[in-house]
């Protein structure tokens, strides 16, 4: 593939980029890449990374619940979007309507599956094994409702995310 | 076959104790306070693979010590530039590390030769439920293991190959392969050295996505792409063996290993690389690819001074660099 700035030399790295909420892919020769700014994404990935992971952070949601620090940690929201580095397990919960589109973002609309700590009874359904028309348990009419919460926010539909919330983290304490 | 592709196969586990903030946010007593914990749950679990365990303090090596560390891929080069309340506990063969406090409070790492995905899971797996056992991990039923990257939820597993794949190199397929990648999931990239062609053509694979896939499932997706990759490398090697001047370089590259006085550790990468696609092809029959494999870190700059046993000049490094090859070969 030619690079899609230069369109001479061929294209070795691929961009991912979200703008102002638009997303966008490219991919560019090791020279654009420099010139552009990304050639350290895979040479020091980990501090560019961080960078890189602020960016989608700033593209977040404004802070809306009423937390605005964390607890048990200290940490506010802006704080981890600027550093791309969450605080505490705590902080997942207190900023989960924020972490949320970041998350969604990295890894799809998703649910965990997979190992769980021995403390953990909940085991999850292996994906290569899921019946399809099996009645929905618990854990997947909350992780329904939850998709529904983060449409409605999406929206800026907050009543309708409220009542959700709160529907939500009344079948969590059942 | 597949060995000769794959060099090594690498799980990491990223974990964190729920009861205290992720490293990020740790002052010095509180890392200190983590790695104890850790320690202790070792210490506390009388499992054969816990005897195993020895614990290094940091700040006992020497910089060259860490670095090579850095090189054996034992440990990241984040974990050992600040070694403020960091830990590492290794096993004695080296085959499980595990960095305390680096990113995360723990980070399970299995490194095994060749291609053994299951084989190195099963290892990491057996680790990390012995420090389960003893310990409480920051863990939600929807977001999975909680990590101070966003990145790393839900299994916390990272999965990698390390592949050796001259001819796509070569032939400059690498980056067509390396966008496709992304759509799986999956990652490319160079383990010595980034751009278009990385050091000794040596390259890491290794899964993207941690959440909503199950550690079984992700390792199969990348077992499945290795595959494909090791067939495209044989295929392309088989056409670029046909050529006279590829065989003219292989042979060419074992006369400088063997002679050199003096030899970079690019260079000496460059033709290592060249020599082990000449091994497996059987254009070369009289050097083990065993030893070609162990030359590839051997040959780095902080292992030179290891072996030297203090510091040397480029210059100095690179002389014993060329005898260190030429005696081995």
């Amino acid at each position: 593939m030619k690079c899609q700035k230069c369109g001479m030399r061929e294209a070795t790295t691929h961009i991912k980029t979200m703008i102002n909420g638009e997303y966008a892919e490219y991919d560019l020769c090791p020279k654009c890449a420099e010139q552009m700014g990304y050639n350290n994404i895979f040479s020091d990935m980990e501090s560019e990374f961080n960078n890189f992971l602020g960016s989608f952070f700033g593209n977040a949601l404004p802070a809306r619940t009423q937390a605005t620090r964390c607890e048990s940690c200290g940490s506010t929201y802006n704080e981890i979007a600027k550093t791309g580095q969450v605080g505490c397990a705590d902080c997942y919960d207190v900023f989960f309507d924020q972490l949320m589109p970041l998350i969604r973002r990295i890894h799809g609309n998703t649910a965990h599956c997979g190992k769980t700590p021995h403390s953990i009874e909940y085991t999850c359904v292996e994906d290569d094994k899921a019946p399809n028309n099996a009645p929905k348990d618990k854990a997947e009419q909350i992780n329904e409702l939850k998709a529904q919460l983060q449409e409605a926010v999406n929206q800026q539909n907050f009543e309708k995310a409220a009542q959700l919330r709160d529907k939500i983290k009344e079948m969590e304490n059942e | 076959m597949q060995n000769d592709i794959v060099i090594s196969t690498r799980i990491r586990l990223a974990r964190n104790l729920k009861e205290f903030p992720f490293p990020c946010k740790l002052d010095a007593k509180g890392r200190k306070a983590v790695a104890e914990k850790v320690k202790s749950a070792v210490t506390n679990s009388n499992s054969a693979l816990a005897q195993q365990m020895v614990c290094m303090d940091l700040d006992s090596l020497t910089k060259i010590q860490r670095a090579n560390l850095v090189e054996s891929h034992l440990v990241s080069p984040e974990f050992v530039a600040d070694t403020n309340g960091r830990e590492l506990l290794l096993t004695k063969d080296n085959s499980i590390s595990v960095m305390v406090n680096e990113e995360d409070h723990i980070r399970i790492q299995v490194i095994l030769p060749g291609f053994d995905l299951d084989g190195a899971y099963n290892i990491a797996d057996k680790t990390d439920t012995l420090f389960d056992e003893n310990l409480n991990y920051a863990f939600d039923k929807r977001l999975g293991y909680l990590t101070q990257c966003p990145t790393n939820l839900g299994t916390g597993m990272r999965a990698s190959v390390m592949l050796h794949l001259p001819a796509l190199q070569r032939t400059k397929a690498i980056g067509r392969i390396a966008g496709n990648l992304s759509k799986l999931g999956l990652t490319i990239r160079g383990i010595y050295g980034e751009g278009s062609e990385p050091k000794g053509a040596m390259y890491q694979l290794s899964n993207q996505v941690t959440l909503g896939i199950s550690e079984k499932a992700a390792m199969e997706n990348l077992k499945n792409i290795t595959l494909q990759l090791i067939n495209q490398e044989k295929i392309t090697r088989e056409r670029l063996f046909n050529s006279i001047e590829v065989q003219d370089v292989v042979s060419r590259s074992l006369g400088v290993l063997k002679y050199a006085k003096a030899i970079s550790c690019e260079e000496a990468m460059a033709l290592l690389s060249n020599v082990r696609m000449g091994v497996i092809a059987g254009e070369i029959t009289d050097v083990q690819i065993e030893k070609i494999n162990s030359l590839f870190t051997e040959v780095q700059p902080a292992a030179i001074m290891v072996k030297a046993g203090e510091s040397l000049t480029p210059e100095k490094r690179d002389i014993f660099r060329a005898k260190l090859i030429s005696s081995s070969l």
